[in-house]
């Protein structure tokens, strides 16, 4: 497959106000650096003829596109599936960590640092170094250690060292926070691989780009099977790469709607949820401009949801961008509906979602009654496999009877 | 120029710190507390967290500064995030108006939001900015040159913390600022010694001490901290 990237919608890093490079000074030759060799990248058809054999050869692309059949009656429209959970290692996430990591071997940086939540993006990391031969650190949460044990785990299997952080909330923001102190400290061996379209230029528009995959695929393995384009697409977000990832071949065409789910954790009107684009407000976080949660001074509030993976307070700043212009719809879901729509889903469909994906599965099966039975199809992007998950839900819903 | 950050140990001891490290310095650099102090190491970043338990703000710090009656110039150094949420307007007005010299804000890297930094530099107060070793020709030249008060040069690759010894490319580095700029250089980073400070201060014009001096504020106290300072100071005054 050729991979047609998606027009450039930053201008000099920025979307609209949003992103941005706030970062110590020690970090901007390394991010000058990135964005060169990225920029010049993106016209090499070479690089992406290496990124395109490895997605194939070595994560099973293109993922199927699935049918939902009893979901799609449950809700009353029908359901397609894009089936990220089906690559290797889990998730969406593998397509990110191949990209970046050819840019390392190309920058000829043999050490690579990732920040993980979930786990997914620390596994896929650990992985696509294990093939490639390069040193890999992940920083993890302390409290994420704890609740995606099997990832750890994993990680270790591969190879990589796996470093608890005890700062702060211990969840994927400090995590990042020490991952962004490690490449300042070795940024001279040490490529920085960010798992979402987060942080500073040129990050949040490179892992949008490597992600685009997904929507493309998508958006003609939509076209094939049903000869229109869809009449929505869902994607949970956190960061929001794999959102960003599925919305982006569908940007240009005005009649798809985008919708991206938050996590409401305990609730939007409890201090306890995730709920970025719902209830912050801009603010600077881990190197650029967007969406926040914060208090009043400007400190940066906890974020919590039952799903690692979406448990940050911040969110890519292409997505702010997206939501002041109204071009995607931005809900938000709480622990208890995902949780339920986990298990829905694993009886409905025989798939396990994970916790991040049953967010948007939730805002499917609440939002029934809002497509026409003769509309086009909705599309769900299934960002991972709930494996990761299974432990931890077992240990909130108990056995299920 | 020791660095201390507002609001720690207590509020109360760190006024107390305040008074006693303008005894023995020429400018004196206070730190806002940010929940997520990314490049500082892990004295700075407990200080910080303990700051913040002690419901230490922005507000708060310039009240600090102004209730300590400081006679010396004051530097503040803060993360941006903080001082967007409390307007850049009202933080430059209140600021002067307690007598802060100076704003370093240590995600706000050259052209990074030059509007901004356009109307820092516009302000009574100057805009104080960070040159790296990392930093390039080119990249020294941008970052002076809307520089005002002094030039801070981080002394090594890395987050804020002590170590036990100085960048052996140190003075190359200053040099490397020194052609691009007539500003006095300040070097911080690291320096935790009397005999570092004196290696720096051969180079440079500031030795900024930081984690050291806050360590010894949190474990030893107000008194320890004093004669900490008393030291450098004696050791650079006799060098
Ligand atoms: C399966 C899965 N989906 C979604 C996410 C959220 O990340 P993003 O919003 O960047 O897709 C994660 C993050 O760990 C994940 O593992």
């Amino acid at each position: 497959m050729t991979h047609t990237l998606v027009p450039e919608t930053s201008t000099a890093g920025r979307f609209g106000p949003y992103g941005g490079r706030y970062v110590p000074e020690t970090l901007i030759a390394a991010l000058d650096d990135l964005a060169s060799l990225y920029d010049s990248m993106r016209g090499d058809t070479g690089f992406w003829d290496e990124y395109h054999q490895l997605l194939r050869d070595f994560v099973g692309r293109p993922s199927p596109l699935s049918e939902a059949p009893r979901l799609s009656a449950l809700v009353g429209v029908r359901v397609l599936l894009k089936r990220e959970d089906l690559n290797h290692t889990g998730a969406h996430k593998i397509n990110n960590t191949i990209g970046q990591a050819l840019l390392a071997r190309r920058m000829g940086k043999r050490r690579i640092i990732a920040e993980t939540g979930a786990g997914q993006h620390g596994v896929a990391t650990a992985t696509i170094c294990a093939r490639f031969g390069l040193e890999c650190v992940v920083y993890m949460g302390a409290l994420d250690v704890e609740r995606q044990a099997l990832n750890v785990y994993r990680m270790q299997l591969l190879g990589a060292t796996v470093v608890p952080v005890e700062s702060g909330t211990r969840t994927l923001k400090d995590a990042t926070n020490e991952a962004l102190r490690d490449w300042v400290t070795n940024v001279a061996t040490t490529h920085y691989i960010i798992g979402s379209v987060v942080g500073p230029d040129p990050y949040p528009r490179m892992v949008r780009d490597f992600q685009s995959v997904i929507g493309q695929e998508a958006r003609t393995q939509v076209l094939e099977r049903v000869g229109s384009l869809p009449e929505t697409v869902v994607a949970c977000v956190g960061g929001g790469s794999n959102a960003i990832g599925i919305f982006a071949a569908f940007l240009p065409d005005a009649s798809v709607g985008l919708v991206g789910v938050e996590a409401a954790g305990e609730g939007i009107g409890t201090s306890r949820h995730s709920a970025t684009l719902t209830a912050g407000r801009p603010g600077v976080l881990h190197g650029s401009l967007s969406y926040l949660l914060q208090d009043g001074d400007g400190q940066v509030a906890p974020a919590h949801s039952v799903s690692a993976g979406l448990d940050y307070p911040g969110v890519g700043p292409e997505h702010s961008w997206l939501r002041d212009r109204g071009r995607v719809e931005y809900h938000a879901v709480d622990d208890h509906e995902a949780l339920e729509a986990f298990r829905r889903f694993s009886e409905l469909e025989g798939i396990i979602p994970a916790l991040e994906t049953a967010h948007a599965i939730a805002w499917i099966i609440k939002s029934k009654g809002r497509w026409s039975v003769d509309a086009a199809p909705v599309l769900l992007c299934v960002s991972g496999r709930g494996d990761k998950d299974v432990a931890h839900v077992a240990s909130l819903l108990g056995p299920s009877t | 120029m020791p660095f201390l950050t507002a609001g720690f140990p207590t509020i109360r001891e760190s006024k107390d710190a305040l008074q006693v490290a303008a005894e023995t310095s020429d400018i004196l650099e206070v730190g806002v507390p940010f929940s997520d102090p990314l490049a500082d190491g892990p004295t700075i970043q407990r200080s910080t967290y303990r700051a913040l338990e002690n419901g230490m703000t922005v507000a708060g710090t310039l009240e600090l500064i102004g209730s300590a009656n400081l006679n010396r110039p004051v530097v503040l150094f803060s993360y941006l995030n903080p001082v967007l949420q409390y307007g850049v307007d009202r933080l430059l007005r209140d600021a002067a108006d307690v007598g802060v010299a100076g704003l370093l804000l240590t995600d706000l890297p050259a052209g990074a939001d030059v509007a901004l930094e356009e109307i820092v530099h516009c302000s009574p107060l100057d805009l104080i900015r960070m040159v790296a070793p990392t930093s390039r020709k080119a990249r020294i030249a941008q970052a002076v040159d809307r520089a005002q008060g002094f030039v801070y040069l981080v002394a090594r690759l890395g987050v804020t913390g002590v170590s036990a010894e100085l960048a052996t490319d140190l003075g190359p580095s200053i040099e490397r600022v020194r052609v691009a700029t007539s500003l006095p250089i300040a070097v911080g980073f690291g320096i935790s010694t009397p005999t570092q400070a004196i290696a720096v201060a051969r180079l440079a014009d500031g030795v900024v001490v930081g984690s050291a001096l806050v360590e010894v504020l949190g474990r030893h106290g107000v008194a320890a901290a004093g004669r900490f300072l008393g030291g450098l100071r004696a050791a650079l005054d006799s060098a």
